[in-house]
């Protein structure tokens, strides 16, 4: 037997790695990360994760320095003769190692009671937004109470005001997550759910369904739009007062096709076409993307789509509706005239 | 001591006895038994990594097409399956049949037969769930099955089946086993063996079953509630007809929180045999780790909903179980802290098995900490199906369970093999595996933080999350190169002779004070107990542990193999159900319970093994 080695803990690798990762995450945030907050919800919950974390790490490295310490001032050596000293416990210590934790639980229960009240409420007064959000299999429905607007996977919230959030399902649990604007809350058929969000800043920020929903999970993302608030009324209007314009040969030719193949299903404002099955295709050409953040709403990403949905999105309920290539760039070309 | 020889006398009738693999099959020995469940981990594992190694390969690199993204929701499934029910369970539950009877000087379960019975329900029931893969498909709503994606409406294929019958059937063994092993830990002890001089394992054992004994009715009440629904068009979880999706997740993480802990509880035993042992000292504060342990085990029912934060059941109910669940930090904390004292002013010896027994130490610290932070109700919205979770319940499912599962099978090797398994290559073994461990899993800390959600089948560029995938996914065939070194080591080291050493480790409690290999009936006679650690005080004072019982005819369960067949016709009506040949459950079922009304009535006293003294002669 070779007991009396020396000990193998000459690096620790946790520390290693922890460093390597904090080197990492320091090489730039991804557009979706907890850790650049737009907004106070997310900015709350980000500064738990600093105390928690804090607090946690003096922990950590209490521990392990005790555990480096003793690894290698009580390893076995080859002079060791008598036992060690025989200790069964010291009722002085336990009580303290029992108590330290709960005070360090208590100074957190307080920032988890504070926060738990302030983001789980839905918030009231002047300029706050509401704003319907129904999950389907796989994109997202935005509705807009009391101004008739619908959108899909494309969210305008106003930047500075507080937006409540009604979530619902029309089928299986999502959950909506835009991690730069706060937590998740998850979309239960049956229930309705609330969640406020408010963004600081103008600009483009990236959500995904959060909740295992089917084949097509990972395909149910989504884009928010802070806009000024002024930007955001006049959207409003201009989703009201849509009007489709189909002038071009190609165009005329795909508003026949749409209307023939794609009217069942998709609503377009100010048209008569008002299917509810798929999402609202209402303003499509001002989305970044399509097909839930699919594919880029380009010429190339909308005849991708068209040509066989199912291979773009696993589980898409679309399906393949045989287009030949003509008819798919003359509905490209209508679908992205609806400005 | 006396020789003891096998002299099989007529009790009522002759014991039948089997050869070759049906004497594996018939054996009610809980030692073999043991061998068993552990060897049926072992390869369920194989299975469960080689689903886990697909899904890191598939996430290697954005928009990969390795696997599809509908075998990909298969392939975490039955992965998380794999591994909670047929993999971490039934490992431990082995080391609990191979050891626990030792260590309170038994020489078998209370219900020898019916342990058999549950070995074959869980590795029956485990191959049924795997049979899936060639029966249109795997269960693909995840481990813990959400409806109504499960629902008939939404998975209609017969993957969730496997799953709600699957695990029904397993279920069935798991909670027989926790009978058993509370009445044997109860009922079974050797005189003078209080609940206070138990060894940390076997507390650990009897509050596992107490868990196991009050969690599994929620998941089985659920099992049974879909299996209407999918099946006989029940509305349990129909949704438009007025079934509830939050039921389903209520009743499920009832049982799935305690279930975390059925698994963790063990391995904190484990732990708590291997480091004392190694440091030449006593577990520091046995009184408060015992105590501890109770406390998890009650804790642990009053937290579910912290894994339903997301459902917006409003702020006082996130507190209330956000506080609670803060507190599980404070027994565990008592456990580390422990443990520490224990190294303190120890002779600390660096074998394999205590490689892996200190290096639970930091692993679980580590998870516990993210443990602490999800339980943070509001920030835990951030966190919360996100990768970020992925990390957090595999520093302790890994780091934790299967860290200590290892430690038991380096440490048990000898007692349960008689051999020794290599230290060579068992140090090549830990370093690959905790290396390839860490790199694997730390990198899912910043996924999640970075907001890459669990389960999806891919990603697009421009996330950052490439090159945190890209470890990670290193790291898992780091991982898989430490699992083949163990393999080796396994294959090698039973090509070898045993070495037959009693006592190769110095140990402290009862499986160490008997002969290798242990012999059939355990001990000649039963041991009185006077000590806490009695085994290691009796080395100590150069004196053999006192007899409670002069030698004497020892009475041995005969072997069975009613209940492996008992086990296969229940599989056989779970094919029935899930295949919708009604004729065929039913008359499985008619033919399980005759079975089982056969064992009612069936008299079997057993046999007797005889000393080769006279009865009641002088013993030693």
């Amino acid at each position: 037997m070779r007991w009396h080695r020396r000990p193998d803990f000459k690096v620790s690798l946790p520390l290693v790695v922890t460093l390597a990762a904090i080197l990492l995450g320091g090489c730039g945030l991804g557009k979706q990360s907890t850790l650049s907050p737009a907004g106070p919800v997310a900015q709350a919950q980000l500064s738990m994760l600093y105390e928690s974390l804090a607090i946690m790490t003096v922990i950590f490295l209490v521990v392990l320095g005790v555990f480096v310490y003793s690894l290698i001032r009580f390893r076995a050596r080859k002079t060791d003769q008598a036992l060690p000293k025989q200790v069964h416990g010291s009722t002085a210590l336990e009580i303290a190692w029992t108590i330290v934790p709960i005070i360090i639980i208590v100074v957190l229960s307080i920032t988890t009671v504070h926060y738990a009240f302030a983001l789980g409420t839905p918030q009231t007064g002047k300029g706050t937004v509401q704003v319907q959000v129904i999950g389907h299999q796989y994109w997202w429905e935005f509705r807009y109470p009391g101004t008739g607007v619908v959108t899909a996977n494309q969210l305008h919230i106003p930047v500075g005001e507080k937006v409540n959030f009604s979530l619902q399902s029309a089928d299986v649990i999502h959950s909506f997550w835009v991690p730069e604007l706060g937590g998740k809350t998850d979309l239960i058929p049956g229930r309705t759910n609330n969640l406020w969000l408010e963004a600081s800043r103008p600009g483009l920020y990236y959500g995904q369904c959060a909740q295992l929903c089917g084949a097509g999970h990972a395909y149910m993302k989504f884009t928010v739009l802070a806009q000024s608030p002024a930007d955001f009324q006049k959207w409003l209007r201009h989703m009201r007062h849509d009007t489709v314009s189909a002038t071009t040969p190609a165009e005329k030719a795909g508003l026949a096709l749409f209307k023939q193949n794609c009217a069942t299903c998709h609503t377009i404002q100010g048209t008569p076409f008002h299917g509810t099955v798929g999402p609202n295709l209402t303003a499509l050409a001002e989305r970044p993307t399509i097909a839930a953040g699919t594919l880029p709403n380009t010429a190339e990403g909308l005849a991708a789509w068209l040509r066989n949905p199912p291979a773009v999105k696993p589980g898409a309920r679309m399906p393949d509706l045989g287009l030949s290539q003509g008819q798919i760039q003359s509905l490209v070309a209508f679908l992205q005239a609806l400005k | 001591m006396a020789a003891i020889t096998e002299r099989v006398t007529l009790a009522h009738r002759q014991a039948p006895s089997y050869r070759g693999i049906w004497a594996w099959i018939a054996s009610v020995d809980h030692k073999k038994i043991g061998i068993m469940y552990i060897y049926a981990a072992l390869f369920f594992m194989a299975f469960g990594g080689a689903e886990a190694l697909l899904v890191r390969i598939q996430l290697w690199q954005p928009n990969n097409h390795v696997v599809s993204a509908e075998t990909f929701n298969q392939l975490f499934t039955m992965h998380g399956v794999t591994m909670i029910f047929l993999v971490a369970m039934p490992i431990l539950i082995g080391y609990i049949n191979a050891i626990v009877p030792l260590q309170i000087g038994a020489r078998d379960v209370a219900f020898p037969r019916m342990n058999s019975l549950s070995l074959w329900l869980f590795v029956l029931g485990g191959l049924f769930m795997y049979t899936s893969w060639f029966m249109g498909g795997a269960p693909d709503a995840g481990w813990f099955n959400y409806v109504p994606l499960s629902g008939g409406h939404f998975s209609p294929g017969a993957g969730v089946d496997f799953y709600d019958i699957g695990l029904q059937i397993t279920g069935i063994g798991t909670l027989m086993t926790a009978i058993n092993f509370l009445v044997t830990i109860l009922n079974m002890r050797a005189p003078g063996m209080r609940l206070l001089r138990m060894p940390m394992f076997t507390w650990s054992a009897l509050i596992t079953m107490l868990l196991i004994l009050f969690a599994f009715p929620p998941i089985t009440v659920n099992l049974i509630l879909q299996m209407m629904d999918r099946l006989f068009h029940a509305n349990f979880f129909n949704i438009p007809l007025g079934g509830n999706a939050l039921l389903w997740q209520n009743l499920f993480w009832i049982f799935g929180h305690p279930e975390v802990y059925i698994v963790i509880l063990p391995a904190f035993g484990i732990i708590s045999e291997i480091i004392p042992t190694f440091s030449r000292k006593p577990l520091f504060g046995y009184e408060s780790m015992a105590l501890a342990l109770s406390v998890i085990a009650f804790l642990s029912f009053m937290v579910w909903t912290h894994h339903m934060f997301a459902d917006g059941l409003g702020p006082i109910v996130n507190t209330i179980f956000a506080i609670t669940s803060m507190l599980i930090a404070v027994p565990t904390g008592i456990k580390i802290f422990n443990w520490l004292a224990t190294l303190w002013g120890g002779q600390i010896r660096f074998t394999t098995a205590n490689l892996y027994a200190l290096s639970f130490i930091p692993l679980f610290v580590i998870g516990g900490i993210s443990g602490v932070m999800l339980a943070m109700a509001p920030a835990d919205l951030q966190y919360n199906d996100s990768y970020f979770v992925v990390a957090h319940f595999h520093y302790v499912l890994f780091g934790g369970t299967l860290m200590a599962a290892l430690a038991g099978l380096y440490f048990w090797f000898p007692r349960i093999w008689g051999r020794l398994l290599s230290e060579r290559l068992g140090r090549w073994n830990f370093w690959l595996v905790f290396v390839g461990f860490n790199v694997t899993f730390f990198p899912m800390h910043i996924l999640g933080l970075e907001g890459m959600p669990r389960r999806i089948s891919t990603y697009a560029p421009g996330y950052g999350w490439t090159t945190p995938n890209q470890i990670a996914t290193i790291g898992a065939f780091i991982l898989l190169a430490g699992m083949l070194v163990l393999l080796y080591n396994l294959i090698s080291t039973f090509l070898r002779k045993p070495d037959l050493e009693q006592d190769p480790w110095d140990g402290r409690s009862l499986e160490w004070s008997i002969p290798s290999p242990t012999p059939e009936y355990n001990f000649a006679q039963v041991p009185l107990i006077e000590d806490r650690d009695a085994y290691w005080v009796a080395k100590r004072q150069g004196k053999e542990l006192p007899k409670a019982e002069p030698l004497g005819p020892i009475h041995m369960p005969s072997p069975s193999l009613s209940p492996f067949f008992l086990a296969l016709t229940i599989v056989i009506a779970g094919y029935g159900a899930l295949l919708h040949v009604d004729w065929l459950a039913l008359i499985a079922l008619l033919a399980a319970f005759w079975q089982i009304g056969l064992q009612l009535v069936h008299e079997d006293h057993g046999y007797h093994v005889h000393p080769d003294v006279p009865a009641g002669g002088a013993a030693e």
